[in-house]
């Protein structure tokens, strides 16, 4: 039984290379040579070595889980696992050759065969089926010139560049140094040191599947809470630094990088209770489960008081820097719960969500700035815009909105889109710069003033956000469940019936993207308050967006998930900045996984556990029956 | 089209009215400003014309991807765009190089049919591998699912090509034959121009000729018709798909060098953005779906783009009319899924169908 | 439009709920309802029959605003329907179902029918933000008639779940329930008992009777199972291709021999006859 069944001979296979791909993707566009700028661990690991690392061991973890339940024994597990890791360094390893200097030779040679060899591999195929002989010569050539011209074509523009960097400008030193685990200069040595490493991952991800369940968890959580305060070092840095003196402080941290014996110690405590939690946690969730609604309701009426104590206190909990975070991230869960009453309850996809957003931050810069173009000298003050944002915000969106009423939905989705170019286009026009200022916008927007308090700092405007964000849930979640949400609802579901129900549609359609965009008015106008002043740069496409993958990462129609949403999506490349230049990359791709994986989001909307609860009540039904 | 009659008066269509009526008054008015005043002569008002069909014609290339594509799955590949990025970002080595030794211009037209084939490839590849991993496991899935996809997919393709070439602007290098002018009636056109739309129109009656008279091009047509007769005709679905967004890709690619001689600067990663977006205008402009109409669309809004700002927008007074030269090209987006979202040729699929 | 004013002034044929005159629906160039007259008289159960292709849901898709007729004038309850939208209609008192059910398929059963009694519902969206007591009192009486009407429909107990998880017999239930939740004095069945086995198309037979008889509901029925057809119809319309062949109580349209012909082909016809 000690044999490798051919599916799983393929699955190594296929997922190695794939796993490899990735690697190889991830440091092609740069990723990994800018994660390793980031230290997990001092003088131990980078972020981006742990991303060479962690796609092997994952892999190696999947694979081992499909040879154990096919029963295969645990020496061919670690083995596999050794094979995954090979795998996953393939690709890398490769391109290492191409780029040096000794083997650029290889790098031409493989061009120049690659259309020869794959041309004769479909015309072999061919011929075992039995093809017909003119049919395979001819397929045979066909391939030889479609391949060659790209491969012969890449050929000669490395050949005449001189070297791969000048093409692809992230094969570069850097990029070396931590794939070859800082052996740069002895290229073999390096290249051992990576297949060894990656070998050795991919070992210990199976090795994880041979564990028992319960060390299993602890080990993982352990490794994973150590990572994500490693990796979030100056973050967890900025928090303690409000609650912990500066000595001790020094001894967890050198700068923002995690020491190697708190690491360690953070390791042990976060196992053990792992450890702990995979033991009793099962006992607790039932216990809960098990206690009075009346004592069940306390409990969690006492996590909710938490949450919100927690909520209320936070700008003083993180601090300045992570609040200023906190603003941007909560700026964008308003625009977020705003969108999704257009996208999440009424199903119309607005790509041109950024048009509110813009008019908001416009209106607030234009009334209240004390700079040349705010022509009312500072009349108006923050309080007293803030409605008219909103009014005005509204009455962009029932303009929008009134032409796209009759439009089917992928349509409405690219005529929103072109709505929100055409307003940024306008936005850096000479047509409107007397009035908004062309490219250099609007400056010198006050600070909001509370009661004599000038609101300055991020600590103080968060609770501006905090107040909006939760009008907005409340609004959105009363009007989810009346009569409104239900037309809203309707629509999403079928229009056609929608209407043939007595619903005016057109009416409620409106309603959803004026309410939609009386919030992005608002967020705007915050926006506007907190950075001062207004560029036409700062209203693109991007912010529609970015709003759009929170919504869906999160969960459409879900607020929970936006929020999440938002504070993944959105604090994530605020905090860790090297993600930053690859937000969008990382959108793109979560929003094609998940439409194909997860549609309903991480965190889904009721809709979801209606569909479970359902489907238990269901159950018991069958069982009464029986 | 003018109904008032109390008992069904809706204030939709009201609006709708009323918003055409402005745009045919604000329309007349700054043409007839701009024509009165005569500031732009006859000879300009030709080059004007000449430059917006060859921007056109790449319009029109572009927009046959969206064309087939929605004729076939009645989805819009909003990352064609990007598909067409690929090619032209790609190609701009590859110019560099032959410019280096010298091929580029000591044989033009070959060098440039390399450059075409080349991108044409690289677009062709970049769209197999979207319809392949992106869309193929959407088939079927409400509408807005594969849009979503799509802008994922858009988003995704820009940003990995902003990590592989790097985010700095490329141009392509200059070729010397297509430098000059042809002088016709005392009117100049410059060289680039000609070719550009003559290129253009060569590849269109090439896919017209793949889609009319070919086996392939036949299979094409059944799908799009009616993809289970076509299966029970023994019909490889997958495969026609495949080949559509294959044709579509490479028309994007191919497009991507034409575009580079005509504007050699500017190549980066978001070249595709605005292009992708003003192509889709373009087919739905001849009516989505329809062969013929992606191409009178893409020169339709060639020319528009071309002469609107100079014509309308500078006629009602507004300054620096041509850097609203994108707001012209949007605007008719919106007016033609406002008003006549079939197009003007027509949708090819008739909506019972869609 | 000269008749307008005589449509809408002529006095209520108390007889009539429903009458077209001259309607016309093409198709670019298709015809696929030609100049057709027809009446269904007020308290019937009445019937729409004919082959398939004959225009049948066509003819449903105009009285109820999904198309727009090219020619000819539709009046419900003496007064004219025809270029109206068809939320306008529903309100007017006229409501459908579908031949290949059309609920809202992730919205819980209860929620279904609440969104059928939409023109009956008065609060607006200020109401609901604010929490108005009359807006909560509305959104209660809904709830409580949608469950009034779940028990009327038989589906008493599975108003929380998702319409999509319903079974067969129960979507269609519910969609009738959906349709009868805006208390229309015309309800216009299309192929109630599709896809149903003997014993459901009994009780559903039973239901529309019960429908009529104690609701007080004119029914139109487009239905294929002609024993359902003759058992309870008091008046039958017959259509092919678009126009009208043949009108009035079912044992005269069972006799009728260009029904036969146009159901059954020529040689039925004549076997019939013979």
């Amino acid at each position: 039984m000690n044999m490798l069944r051919a599916e799983n001979s393929r699955s190594i296979l296929t997922l190695g290379l794939l796993s490899g791909a990735f690697i190889l993707f991830t440091g092609a566009v740069g990723m990994i040579a800018a994660f390793h700028e980031r230290e997990v661990v001092d003088d131990v690991i980078s972020l981006g070595q742990l991303l060479l690392l962690l796609a092997p061991f994952a892999t190696g973890f999947v694979v081992s889980d499909r040879l154990r339940a096919s029963g295969t024994g645990s020496l061919l597990i670690i083995s596999s696992g050794v094979a995954v890791g090979l795998l996953t360094a393939l690709p890398t390893v490769i391109m290492l050759l191409f780029n040096s200097d000794e083997y650029r030779f290889l790098l031409d040679l493989t061009l120049k065969l690659i259309p020869f060899v794959a041309a004769t591999y479909y015309a072999w195929q061919q011929y075992r089926i039995g093809s017909d002989q003119r049919l395979i010569i001819g397929s045979w050539l066909a391939i030889v010139v479609l391949i060659g011209i790209v491969s012969f074509s890449f050929a000669l523009i490395f050949e005449i560049k001189g070297d791969l960097r000048s093409v692809l400008p992230n094969i570069s030193r850097d990029w070396v140094e931590v794939v070859t685990f800082d052996h740069p200069k002895e290229l073999m040595t390096g290249i051992a040191t990576l297949l060894l490493v990656s070998a050795g991952a991919g070992a210990a991800g199976s090795f994880m599947v041979l564990v028992p369940p319960i060390p299993r968890q602890a080990l993982l959580y352990g490794l994973g809470v150590t990572l994500l305060v490693g990796a979030f070092g100056e973050t967890v840095r900025l928090i303690l630094q409000e609650n912990v003196d500066r000595d001790t402080l020094k001894q967890i941290f050198r700068r923002d990088t995690l020491r190697q014996d708190p690491a360690l110690m953070l390791f042990i405590v976060s196992t053990v209770a792992g450890f702990l939690w995979a033991m009793f946690g099962q006992q607790a969730r039932q216990g809960f489960a098990n206690l009075e609604p009346s004592r069940r309701r306390m409990v969690n009426g006492v996590g909710l008081l938490i949450f919100a104590g927690i909520l209320l206190m936070l700008p003083w909990l993180i601090g300045r820097t992570l609040s200023d975070v906190a603003v941007t991230i909560g700026i964008f869960v308003l625009m977020g719960l705003g969108l999704n009453i257009a996208i999440g309850l009424a199903g119309l996809l607005d790509l041109g969500y950024v048009t509110n957003y813009a008019v908001g931050a416009y209106i607030l810069a234009v009334l209240t700035s004390i700079g040349p173009l705010g022509r009312l000298d500072g009349v108006f003050t923050f309080w007293m815009v803030i409605p008219v944002a909103l009014l005005a915000a509204m009455c962009a969106g029932f303009v929008f909105a009134v032409p796209v009423l009759r439009m089917r939905g992928d349509y409405l989705a690219i005529a929103t889109l072109g709505f929100g170019e055409i307003i940024g286009k306008l936005a850096i026009s000479d047509w409107l710069k007397p009035l908004i200022g062309g490219a250099q916008g609007v400056q010198a927007i006050p600070k909001p003033v509370f009661f004599g308090t000038e609101l300055r700092n991020p600590e103080q405007l968060y609770y501006i956000v905090l107040v909006a964000s939760l009008v907005t849930l409340f609004v959105s979640i009363r009007l989810n469940n009346s009569r409104t949400g239900r037309q809203w609802m309707a629509i999403r579901e079928d229009e056609d019936v929608a209407t043939a129900m007595g619903i005016d549609t057109a009416r409620a359609k409106l309603l959803a993207f004026t309410l939609s965009a009386a919030t992005g008015g608002v967020a705007g106008a915050i926006f506007a308050a907190k950075v001062g002043t207004v560029f036409p740069n700062s209203f693109t496409v991007f912010i529609s967006i970015n709003v759009l993958s929170l919504i869906i990462v999160g969960g459409i129609a879900s607020n929970p998930g936006i929020v999440v949403g938002a504070v993944v999506l959105i604090g994530l490349p605020e905090l860790l900045r090297e993600f930053s230049d690859f937000r969008f990359l990382m959108y793109g791709a979560l929003l094609v996984i998940m439409m194909i994986k997860r549609p309903q989001g991480f965190i889904p909307s009721k809709l979801v556990s209606h569909e479970i609860r359902a489907g238990v009540n269901a159950k018991a039904a069958a069982a009464a029956a029986n | 089209m003018f109904k008032w009659r109390t008992d069904d008066f809706s204030w939709v269509d009201f609006t709708i009215d009323v918003l055409r009526v402005i745009i045919v008054l604000g329309v007349v008015i700054g043409a007839w400003n701009t024509l009165s005043s005569g500031r732009i002569s006859l000879a300009q008002w030709v080059n004007l014309f000449a430059a917006g069909l060859s921007q056109g014609s790449i319009y029109a290339l572009i927009a046959l991807g969206y064309t087939l594509v929605y004729g076939i799955l009645l989805m819009i590949n909003f990352a064609h765009g990007e598909v067409f990025m690929a090619g032209a970002f790609s190609t701009v080595f590859l110019a560099e190089a032959l410019n280096r030794t010298g091929f580029l211009n000591a044989q033009p037209l070959l060098a440039i049919l390399l450059m075409i084939a080349f991108a044409g490839l690289v677009s062709m590849s970049v769209a197999i591998l979207l319809e392949r991993i992106a869309y193929r496991p959407l088939r079927g899935s409400p509408r807005l699912v594969p849009l979503i996809t799509a802008i994922g997919a858009s988003f995704f393709l820009q940003y990995t090509f902003r990590g592989l070439y790097g985010s700095g602007f490329k141009a392509y290098p200059g070729v010397n034959a297509l430098q000059g002018a042809i002088e016709i009636g005392g009117i100049s056109i410059p060289v680039v121009q000609v070719f550009v739309f003559c290129a253009a129109i060569f590849l269109m009656l090439c896919l017209y000729w793949l889609v009319e008279r070919t086996r392939v091009g036949k299979a094409m047509r059944a799908v799009s018709e009616n993809k289970e007769v076509a299966r029970l005709m023994g019909i490889d679905i997958d495969w026609v798909i495949m080949f559509t967004f294959g044709v579509g890709g490479f028309l994007a690619g191919s497009a991507g060098v034409i575009n580079g001689l005509f504007r050699p600067q500017g190549v980066n990663f978001y070249m595709g953005f605005i292009p992708g977006i003003k192509a889709f205008t373009a087919a739905v402009l001849g009516g989505i779906g329809n062969i013929p109409g992606a191409m009178l669309g893409g020169l339709f809004l060639g020319v528009i783009e071309a002469i609107g700002p100079n014509l309308v927008l500078a006629g009602l007074g507004i300054p620096g009319a041509n850097q609203l030269k994108d707001v012209i090209a949007f605007t008719m987006l919106v007016l033609v899924l406002i008003f006549r979202p079939q197009g003007i040729l027509g949708e090819r699929l008739s909506e019972t169908k869609a | 439009m000269a008749n307008e004013k005589q449509a809408n002034g002529r006095p209520k044929d108390q007889g009539r709920i429903l009458e077209a005159k001259g309607m016309t629906k093409r198709f670019s160039g298709l015809v696929a309802v030609d100049n057709l007259d027809f009446y269904i008289p007020a308290g019937a159960i009445a019937s729409i029959i004919g082959p398939n292709g004959a225009g049948k849901t066509t003819f449903f898709n105009c009285i109820t605003g999904f198309y727009q007729i090219d020619e000819g004038e539709i009046l419900f309850d003496g007064a004219r329907i025809n270029g109206k939208t068809p939320d306008q209609i529903t309100r007017s008192g006229i409501s459908r179902t579908f031949q290949n059910i059309r609920l809202f398929n992730n919205m819980s059963a209860i929620e279904n029918i609440m969104v059928g009694q939409e023109p009956h519902l008065r609060s607006t969206w200020i109401g609901a933000i604010l929490g108005l007591p009359s807006t909560r009192g509305e959104d209660a009486r809904t709830e409580e008639r949608a469950r009034e009407l779940l028990r009327f429909v038989g589906l008493e107990g599975k108003g929380d779940m998702l319409s999509k998880n319903l079974s067969y017999g129960d979507q269609r239930r519910l969609e009738i329930g959906r349709a009868l939740a805006s208390k229309p004095k015309l309800i216009l069945l299309d192929e109630p008992t599709a896809g149903m086995n003997p014993r459901e198309t009994i009780e559903t037979t039973d239901f529309i009777r019960r429908l009529r008889d104690e609701v007080g509901i004119t029914v139109v029925l487009i239905e294929h199972d002609m024993r359902v057809v003759m058992d309870i119809s008091e008046h039958i319309t017959v259509l092919d291709y678009g126009r009208k062949i043949a009108e009035g109580l079912p044992a005269a349209i069972q006799t009728n021999p260009d029904v036969i012909e146009a159901y059954l082909g020529r040689g039925a016809a004549q076997a019939s006859g013979a």
